[in-house]
C-alpha cells in the first residue's frame, strides 16, 4: 500500500474556492487556501463562509482518505455541519485538517481545525455528520 | 418603524458587499427582506459542484449563503451597520438542491442582545416551504474600541 491513497480530495467548488492539497500528516491531508479577494470578506480577512467551506473540504479528504484506505467506495452525503469560529482569519495562508471520530457503516463523524501560523491556535472549528451513501450502478 | 425611517436597506447594501470579495466571487445577489429578516440568492453555478460524477451543488456556497443572508439580517433588526463576528453556525443540510436551481437563503434575526445577535433560516431552491436546509448561527457584536 502507497504511503497514502490516491484520492479526489477537492471538489469542482474546491478547486474554485483555490483550495489545494498542501501536504499528508500520518495519512491524513492538510488542505490550504492562499488569502485572496476569493475568500476576503470584510478587507483583509477571511469571510466565515470561506473559513466555513476550507473546513468542510478538509473533513471530506479526511473521510475519502480513510474510505480509501479501508478500500470502500461510497458517495458522501451531507448531514450538517458545525462551525465555530474563534478567531478572525487574517490576510495570510489558511490551513484545516479533519480527524475521523467515529466512522460507522451508513455515517460518519469528523472533527476539524483550520490555523493559520500557529497550529495550536486555531481560527475555527468544526464538527460534521456525514451519511455514505452506496454508489450508483 | 416605517420604511423611509429605516437606515439599513437590504437592497441597497447587498450591491455594496457583493461587489467583491467572497459574496462577489460566489454571485451572491438580493432577493427579499423583511424587518428581521433578509433573502439572498445564489445563481447556479458550474464550478460550485461538490462530489464528483454527482450534479449537485456543493454544501460549503449555502453555507457560504447563509453566512451573508445572516450577518445582512442582523444589521437589518438593528437598523445599524455596525462590525460583527460570526460565533457559531449550524447547517442541517436536509435535502440536495435541483440541479441548475438558484439557491435562495433566507434569515431571520430574532434576537439582539449587546454582545450577541441570533439568526435562524433556511436554504430553499423555489419553494420556501421545502428547504435544502436550515441553519441557526450566532454572530458576536465587535465594540468599536475593540482591535480588529
Amino acid at each position: 500500500m502507497a504511503d497514502h491513497p490516491e484520492i479526489d480530495a477537492l471538489t469542482p467548488y474546491a478547486r474554485s474556492l483555490g483550495i489545494t492539497l498542501d501536504r499528508w500528516e500520518d495519512g491524513t491531508p492538510t488542505l490550504s487556501v492562499p488569502f485572496d479577494e476569493t475568500v476576503e470578506g470584510r478587507p483583509d480577512h477571511y469571510h466565515g463562509g470561506a473559513t466555513g467551506g476550507l473546513l468542510e473540504t478538509a473533513g471530506y479528504a479526511a473521510l475519502r482518505a480513510e474510505l480509501a484506505r479501508q478500500d470502500r467506495a461510497a458517495m458522501l452525503k451531507p448531514i450538517n455541519i458545525t462551525v465555530q469560529y474563534l478567531a478572525a482569519g487574517k490576510s495570510r495562508t489558511s490551513y484545516a485538517q479533519g480527524r475521523i471520530t467515529k466512522l460507522g457503516r451508513r455515517s460518519a463523524n469528523i472533527t476539524v481545525e483550520a490555523w493559520q501560523d500557529d497550529r495550536s491556535r486555531p481560527i475555527a472549528t468544526a464538527v460534521m455528520n456525514v451519511f455514505m451513501a452506496e454508489p450508483e450502478g | 418603524m416605517s420604511e423611509q425611517e429605516r437606515k439599513f436597506d437590504p437592497a441597497k447594501a447587498t450591491s455594496f458587499f457583493t461587489g467583491r470579495g467572497h459574496s462577489g466571487w460566489l454571485g451572491l445577489k438580493y432577493s427579499d427582506h423583511g424587518d428581521d429578516w433578509v433573502e439572498l440568492e445564489l445563481p447556479w453555478r458550474e464550478d460550485l459542484l461538490g462530489e464528483e460524477g454527482q450534479r449537485v451543488l456543493a454544501s460549503g456556497p449555502i453555507l457560504s449563503l447563509m453566512d451573508m443572508a445572516s450577518g445582512m439580517a442582523i444589521w437589518r433588526a438593528m437598523d445599524e451597520f455596525t462590525a460583527i463576528a460570526t460565533l457559531d453556525l449550524r447547517v442541517d443540510y436536509v435535502r440536495p438542491a435541483r440541479e441548475g436551481a438558484s439557491v435562495f437563503g433566507r434569515s431571520q434575526c430574532y434576537r439582539v442582545t449587546r454582545s450577541a445577535a441570533f439568526v435562524r433560516g433556511l436554504a430553499h431552491d423555489g419553494d420556501a416551504d421545502d428547504p435544502v436546509a436550515h441553519i441557526q448561527a450566532v454572530f458576536m457584536k465587535i465594540a468599536p474600541t475593540a482591535r480588529l
